[in-house]
């Protein structure tokens, strides 16, 4: 009894199954192929001239064309698919019908004159590796930047990090941060017999007392004074002259090499040096004459 | 064309986007009309076009040139637009309603097909929802002669290039509505446009119900200018940039069973490392002879 009804059970379950495909299962004599990656199907079976005479047109096409389609959506759908942004997607493979290219492959384009220059001399690429963010070092900073914070102190100079590779300038800091780091301010600390005093440390301006030397003070406003009444002007021509003469040195030999770049180096030359000296004469002189009716002008607008 | 350097960014981008590349962009393809042409013919360009768009360019003015017999004038209209498909209507007494199918490689025609349209439907008659343009088709080709006729091989290949658009990684199960249906029977060519509808069946796949929408063709194989072996082996060489890289010491059975190698240095098999049993080690004097006797008859049933 049991056994009867186990059979049952597997016959109408294969039914349901068969019901099942059969809305998308074809039949047909030769199995089609495929090229997913185009989306092409290639049915190669012999078709029915008689039946396509008796049927109409169209109709029969479009029986063919749905039988073979369905083929086709069946094997897409057995490809893997994946969602993407709430849309279900199939992944195709790659297509397998050898179509010809619209242009022959790329050529090795020759190497650049910096490629070239590179293998004569042996210079391998070599990658920089980027940057980053030391995390405990960060950790420091934001450390010492609190306690900064609560006891409303300047940041002390942190000396030293712990990060793998020093440089000579980090050390050199750490050096005289730790240095400064006495209860004397480094007032008594010595200093090794080759050792230099640091540069860029101090005060940033320094600015005279309120209430100082007061004949010194008087001595400085009278000074200030006199040099804003005088009609000379404050102006060094020798510096001035010197100043304007380097300027026009550069912008001519701008002007050479552009020159010379356009149009080839033979006039270019020529031309250039004689450019060069009858402008820089030129230059002297109007910088020399005009030095003291400039200087006068401005006296005047002031 | 010989062209001065580019000055700007953007020129160079232009020109670069145009060069040979490794992987090529999608085929454009240019419709042209010829010195005459009917209603018909128009019509069709028209609708193949809207078929094609975007990667189409459909020219307005009529080109007074014969493509089988002189093919400057397509191929500097390739050049102009980077093109390298075309498809060039015409009309006349005797070759009415001429439809030519072409692709070029290298700028240079490779091969083209000429097909008289008999029976023509264009997307207008048939009333009923397009697809959207740009959907990439599915297509399928039936009949026996698509595989033993060169002519018909070589028109597979073609109307492939034509119709495919893009080559994408993966494709919207739900945008697979377009189907382009091309039958091949007693020396014509059906084709015809369909909109798959994807029904619910019991299972994941779905049924598919069709409703033509687009223009459909009765098409009868005319002259054809097929290119030599050479030139066909040179147009499909692919460059080795892009053959997968294979993996030494794979590979694969025609079963599918993925096979690897090992290699040995030499092994000397007297000093190979076994089971140690210590009764069976060599012993020294006559008496061991006895005992070496019992013992291989051991061995002999152990290995056994």
């Amino acid at each position: 009894m049991a056994a009867c009804s186990i059979e049952d059970v597997l016959a109408k379950a294969e039914q349901d199954e068969a019901e099942k495909l059969k809305s998308i299962t074809v039949q047909k004599e030769l199995d089609i192929e495929f090229d997913i990656g185009n989306l092409v199907a290639y049915d190669k079976n012999r078709i029915d001239i008689r039946q396509f005479r008796e049927q109409k047109k169209d109709d029969f096409l479009r029986s063919l064309a749905r039988d073979n389609t369905q083929l086709l959506i069946n094997e897409i759908w057995k490809h893997p698919t994946e969602r993407v942004e709430e849309v279900i997607v199939v992944k195709l493979p790659e297509p397998t019908t050898a179509l010809p290219r619209e242009k022959p492959p790329p050529k090795p384009r020759p190497p650049t004159k910096w490629e070239e220059f590179a293998k004569l001399k042996g210079i391998q690429k070599k990658k920089k590796t980027n940057l980053v963010w030391d995390d405990v070092a960060k950790n420091e900073l934001h450390r010492l930047r609190n306690i900064a914070r609560a006891q409303k102190i300047k940041v002390p100079g942190v000396g030293l990090t712990p990060t793998a590779q020093q440089s000579t300038t980090d050390l050199s800091r750490a050096v005289n941060v730790a240095k400064v780091s006495t209860a004397s301010a480094g007032k008594f600390q010595d200093r090794l017999p080759k050792e230099k005093a640091p540069r860029n440390t101090g005060k940033k301006r320094k600015f005279q007392p309120v209430i100082g030397n007061f004949s010194s003070e008087k001595q400085r406003q009278l000074d200030l004074l006199k040099v804003m009444d005088s009609k000379k002007p404050r102006l060094d021509v020798n510096k001035a002259v010197n100043k304007q003469m380097r300027e026009d040195d550069r912008e001519e030999s701008a002007a050479k090499f552009r020159k010379g770049g356009k149009k080839g180096r033979k006039g270019g030359n020529f031309s250039g040096k004689g450019k060069g000296k009858g402008g820089g004469g030129k230059g002297r002189a109007g910088g020399k004459g005009q030095g003291p009716p400039g200087g006068k002008k401005g006296a005047g607008k002031r | 064309l010989p062209w001065a350097k580019p000055k700007t960014k953007r020129a160079k981008r232009f020109l670069d986007n145009r060069a040979p590349k490794l992987t090529e962009n999608v085929k454009n393809a240019m419709i042209m009309k010829g010195g005459n042409t009917s209603m018909t013919v128009t019509q069709a360009l028209k609708d193949i076009y809207a078929l094609k768009k975007p990667s189409a360019v459909l020219y307005k003015k009529k080109n007074i040139t014969r493509p089988f017999e002189d093919s400057t004038s397509l191929e500097f209209f390739s050049k102009k637009t980077d093109s390298s498909l075309f498809l060039f209507g015409s009309h006349n007494k005797k070759r009415p309603n001429n439809l030519i199918f072409g692709r070029l490689f290298d700028f240079h025609v490779l091969d083209m097909i000429e097909l008289g349209i008999e029976k023509y439907n264009s997307l207008s008659d048939i009333k009923s929802s397009k697809c959207p343009e740009g959907t990439k088709p599915m297509l399928v080709f039936a009949g026996d002669a698509f595989d033993h006729e060169n002519e018909h091989k070589c028109l597979k290949s073609l109307l492939t290039d034509f119709f495919r658009g893009p080559v994408v990684p993966s494709v919207r199960l739900a945008g697979l509505e377009h189907v382009l249906h091309f039958t091949a029977l007693e020396g014509k060519i059906y084709m015809r446009s369909y909109r798959s509808l994807l029904k619910k069946s019991g299972c994941r796949t779905p049924r598919i119900e069709l409703e033509e929408i687009g223009p459909s063709f009765d098409f009868i194989l005319r002259r054809t200018h097929l290119a030599s072996d050479d030139l066909y082996k040179t147009a499909h060489k692919q460059p080795k940039a892009l053959k997968p890289k294979k993996k030494k010491n794979i590979s694969h059975d025609t079963f599918g069973t993925k096979f690897g190698r090992l290699h040995m240095q030499k092994q000397d098999l007297a000093k190979l490392q076994t089971r140690k049993m210590k009764g069976l080690r060599k012993r020294r004097g006559p008496a061991a002879a006895a005992v070496v006797a019992g013992e291989t008859s051991l061995k002999t049933t152990e290995v056994e």
